[in-house]
Order: C-alpha cells, then sequence, then structure tokens
C-alpha cells in the first residue's frame, strides 16, 4: 500500500489500483516502433468482502436517512409557512416521517425507486467487478427490507423479485487522479420521475427561444406540470444542451450537488436563483396542495449542443431525496461524506 | 382533523367538504395498478360465472368495500416468522386508476379512494354520483402511514401480482389525509390548477 511497497492481506485493503502495481515494476508496457501497445491485465484488484460491506452500508443508510442539506431545507420551508396551514401540517408529517424512518431504520418512502451509483475511481479498477458488487449489495438490500423489490422486466411484466435486472441498477463510472473511491447513490423514485421532461428549442406554445430565457419559460412549465405529481417540494437537476440521451444523465448529476452550493458559473448561478424564486409564487406548495415552498433547489448544467438541437431537460426530484455519499480508502476505511 | 370509521355512510361523507383534513380507521386494502385492472377486467366486466377462485376475492372485497376505502399504495412488508407487518408505504399517485375507479366505486359502494396527486373528472363524478371522496395521502412519508397499518389480516392476489401490487386487507388506525375531491363535486386539485396556470401567465408574460 502507499508508502510501504508490501500488501498485507490481513488488511484487506478494498481495492488497489492496477496503475500503482505497474508503477511499482518495470518496463510493463512498452511501446515499440511507434505501435500501440494495448495491454489487457485481467487481475482482479477488488476485495469484494471490504468494498461490498461498504456499497451496502451505502444503500441501506440511503434508504433510510435523508442527507443534512435535505432535512435542512425542509425545516426551513417548514417553518416559513403560516401556522395552522395544510403546507405546515404537511411538511411537519414529512419531518416526523424522516426521524421515524432514521429511528427504526427503516426505508423513509416504500417507493425504494431505481438505485443509481455514480463511482468515481482511480485508474485500473474493473467496472465489471464494481457494478457486480453493487448488484449484490442491492440484492441483499432487497432480502433485509431496505428496499422494495422495483426491478420489473417491460416485456414479461414479471418482478425480478431482487431489484436486479437489464440497467437496473444504474452503475456509471469516472476515472480520476484520488486515490479513493467515492459513491453517490440516488434513489430515484418513480413518481418524481415520471414528470420530468425535455423540450426541444425553440417552443412556439410557451413562445421559448434558444437563449436563458427560453430556458427559464420552458422550466417554469415543467414545474406547473408536474403540480403535486412529482412530491413536492422538488429539486430539479436540469441540463441545457446535449442530445436526448446525455442530458437526461446529466440533469441527474446535478442533482447530486449539494442543496446550498453555488453553481461555479455566475451566469447559471443568476438563473437557478431566479428560477427557484419564481416557482416558488406558484403556490403549488407540499404535495400540490397548495403553500410557499414548491421547490426546494435548482440545479443546471449545460453539455455542448449540436448547432440544430437545443435541448432542455429536466429530471424531478421529490421533496425526499435520498442521496448519500461515501469515500472509501484504498487502506480499507470508508466514512459517509454527503 | 375528522374522524372517519368503516363502514362510513352517505351522510358521513356528505359532511366532508374539500380541503378537510381526516383520520381514516377500520379494515380496507391496498390496491394500485395490477388489482384495478384485475377490479375491473376480471371482476367487474369480466365473463361470469367467475372462476372459484376469482369467486371467492370477489366477495371477499365486496365485504370489504361496501362503505370502505382502497389505498393506492405499493408496501414494503416484513415477514416475521409467518406474520406480515407494514415497514414502509406511503400513497402512490392515482391518477394511473383514473379508468377504472369509477366502476370500482359504483360496483362495491366505496366511500373512500386514498391516493395521491388527485384524480380526474370521471372519478369526480362517481365520488358525487355514488356519494364518496377521495382522500390525498402524504406522498412520500411511507414510515408515518405504516404507523397507521397496524395489523395486516390478508393478502389477495399476492403470487401473480407481487408484493407492491397485491391487495393486501390492513387495520388501519387514524391514517391520515386531506379530502382533495368531495362528494359535492369540488375538486381542489381543479381548482389549484386554475390559480397556478394564473400564476404561470404571470411568470411568462414578465420578460
Amino acid at each position: 500500500m502507499p508508502g510501504t511497497g508490501t500488501t498485507n492481506d490481513e488488511n484487506h485493503p478494498p481495492f488497489s489500483p492496477l496503475s500503482r502495481g505497474r508503477d511499482q515494476g518495470s518496463g510493463g508496457n512498452k511501446v515499440t516502433n511507434g505501435e500501440m501497445n494495448v495491454q489487457c491485465d485481467s487481475e482482479n484488484m477488488l476485495n469484494q468482502p471490504a468494498f461490498g460491506e461498504a456499497i451496502f452500508d451505502l444503500v441501506r443508510r440511503t434508504a433510510c436517512e435523508l442527507p443534512e442539506d435535505v432535512e435542512a431545507a425542509l425545516k426551513r420551508a417548514h417553518d416559513e409557512e403560516a401556522p395552522e396551514s395544510t403546507a405546515r401540517m404537511i411538511l411537519a408529517t414529512f419531518l416526523e416521517n424522516m426521524v421515524l424512518a432514521r429511528e427504526k431504520q427503516v426505508p423513509l418512502c416504500q417507493d425504494t425507486g431505481m438505485p443509481m451509483f455514480f463511482i468515481h475511481h482511480p485508474p485500473g479498477l474493473s467496472h465489471r467487478v464494481m457494478r457486480r458488487v453493487c448488484e449484490e449489495a442491492v440484492v441483499r438490500a432487497t432480502r433485509e427490507r431496505y428496499l422494495r423489490h422495483n426491478a420489473v422486466d417491460p416485456v414479461t411484466g414479471v418482478n425480478s423479485g431482487n431489484n436486479v435486472g437489464k440497467g437496473f441498477p444504474g452503475v456509471f463510472f469516472e476515472e480520476w487522479d484520488d486515490e479513493a473511491v467515492s459513491v453517490v447513490l440516488m434513489l430515484k423514485g418513480g413518481g418524481s420521475e415520471n414528470v420530468g421532461r425535455q423540450y426541444s428549442l425553440p417552443d412556439d406554445v410557451l413562445d421559448a427561444g434558444r437563449d436563458l430565457e427560453g430556458v427559464r419559460r420552458v422550466v417554469l412549465d415543467a414545474v406547473r406540470r408536474a403540480e403535486g405529481k412529482g412530491c413536492p417540494p422538488g429539486i430539479l437537476g436540469i441540463c441545457i444542451g446535449g442530445d436526448r440521451g446525455s442530458a437526461y444523465l446529466h440533469s441527474k448529476h446535478q442533482l447530486l450537488r449539494p442543496l446550498d452550493d453555488v453553481n461555479p458559473d455566475p451566469v447559471l448561478a443568476t438563473l437557478e436563483e431566479r428560477i427557484l424564486r419564481e416557482a416558488n409564487t406558484l403556490g403549488i406548495g407540499p404535495l400540490g396542495l397548495g403553500g410557499k415552498t414548491t421547490l426546494l433547489g435548482v440545479k443546471i448544467g449545460a453539455l455542448h449542443r449540436v448547432p440544430a438541437s437545443y435541448f432542455v431537460t429536466v429530471t424531478y426530484m421529490c421533496w425526499e431525496h435520498r442521496r448519500r455519499a461515501i469515500r472509501i480508502e484504498s487502506a480499507g476505511a470508508y466514512r459517509f461524506i454527503g | 382533523m375528522r374522524e372517519l370509521t368503516i363502514p362510513i355512510t352517505a351522510e358521513q361523507i356528505l359532511e366532508l367538504h374539500a380541503g378537510d383534513t381526516v383520520a381514516i380507521s377500520g379494515i380496507a386494502t391496498t390496491g394500485r395498478d395490477a388489482a384495478h385492472k384485475y377490479l375491473v377486467d376480471r371482476l367487474i366486466e369480466g365473463p361470469k360465472p367467475l372462476p372459484a377462485e376469482d369467486q371467492r376475492i370477489f366477495d371477499e372485497l365486496k365485504k370489504i368495500y361496501r362503505g370502505g376505502a382502497i389505498y393506492h399504495s405499493g408496501p414494503i412488508l416484513r415477514n416475521d416468522a409467518g406474520r406480515w407487518s407494514i415497514v414502509s408505504s406511503g400513497p402512490t399517485t392515482s391518477i394511473r386508476d383514473e379508468i377504472y375507479e369509477d366502476k370500482v366505486i359504483a360496483a362495491f359502494g366505496l366511500r373512500v379512494v386514498i391516493g395521491k396527486g388527485g384524480m380526474g373528472p370521471r372519478t369526480l363524478a362517481a365520488c358525487k354520483a355514488h356519494k364518496a371522496v377521495y382522500v390525498h395521502g402524504m406522498g412520500g412519508a411511507g414510515v408515518t402511514n405504516a404507523r397507521a397499518m397496524v395489523e395486516v389480516l390478508d393478502v389477495f392476489k399476492k403470487e401473480e401480482f407481487g408484493l407492491p401490487e397485491a391487495f393486501w386487507k390492513i387495520r388501519f388506525h387514524r391514517f391520515p389525509g386531506i379530502v382533495t375531491m368531495d362528494a359535492h363535486g369540488r375538486s381542489l386539485h381543479e381548482e389549484l390548477g386554475k390559480a397556478f396556470d394564473e400564476r404561470l401567465a404571470k411568470l411568462l408574460h414578465a420578460e
């Protein structure tokens, strides 16, 4: 491991990036005469039991405990609604539900959604192995009642009964320079997923052109159409640009940002702030039954588009934004970082 | 807060108005997409005589639903040594059952439909004609709701529909909700929707 150059089996390090192993040897990869030498190393550098325990803990905790930023936002929303109002009563129920779920360690919502793992890892770790570990953690969490049976074959109608199926759970990878692995899990419920929308600008009906004003118009329309169906107060993940597929995924990436962060792009930061403020004047309120808080957050990202296309893609997250993150050090320890 | 205990009479329903908060007690079932399709396509409109097992379920449900309630929810349950209990069970989106619910209300004499997100004109008309209400549950509050679902008494169609979609016969105790569609023809969803439209128009006009 780092600094020691030895491998201690008793430590059961959860993973060991190939790059490090390579660096210690000499002349492993040779490029000869300008030809690319593409090598395949099939060695499995993941200690699955330790990694799997960490991932299982992540699944359990994501299903049962809301992250701090979401809890704080819900408390703020509760305090802002008028005493004795329906909106305040509903938010009080939400807060009570949050406390009960954490105390009893049971799922916050019966719809434990589509599990989506976003993994950042150092070079050299096997995606196939990490995907399998995520699947195994999901199967175990389902058996232990932290997840509902949620993976249904759309052709046969058969529920797999263990939350594993084609493309289920979602596992997404990104390589980075850090020596640790970070895993963010989001449980995306079906009710809110159903009210997501993708607009192709220009949009005649909404008088939305291919500019940020057009973006504002269609996003407010999406909030109106979602009304109570996405379990507001919601959080919007938005992607401007991209293609139809990449844009939906990028809009989900936006939902991984803390609610209280500020967009590093000042133009998008201003747009986020404006849409949040304006959406909260619509009066949709908690569960769509009226109130001051319709959205808890608006997060916008952008991807390059082709000249012919201008998509605005909105993913709606319900009030119960189940999103947690862990960091697994190469030496084996892991901790929750969100 | 108005207390409603199953069986519920037409008179009690007529006392309710959109916006009232209620607490529902008594025996009812869960039932969502597959359950509603089965209720209508097989039990209500299917060829008669029904197969024996379907007839048995039909008879059981008639007893439960007369003056009773159906809850749009796909719960998470636990089974400890053969005894089922509810772990988490918030309401699911009701509008998916809009093509069925009016027929279910009419055929079974349901008084209360519990779900989330509201329903459409067909259900609203059935609520008026047959003296029923739509109660909006606490979406996402699966554990708070499970606490008010105190005993699992029976289950129908578990093998065929799977755990979330089966009919779970449950004793409810003070289950919380808000009447959003009443038997007088009022729908809070319709009224609020108009207000949302007006405010959106103002925001889009601003630029």
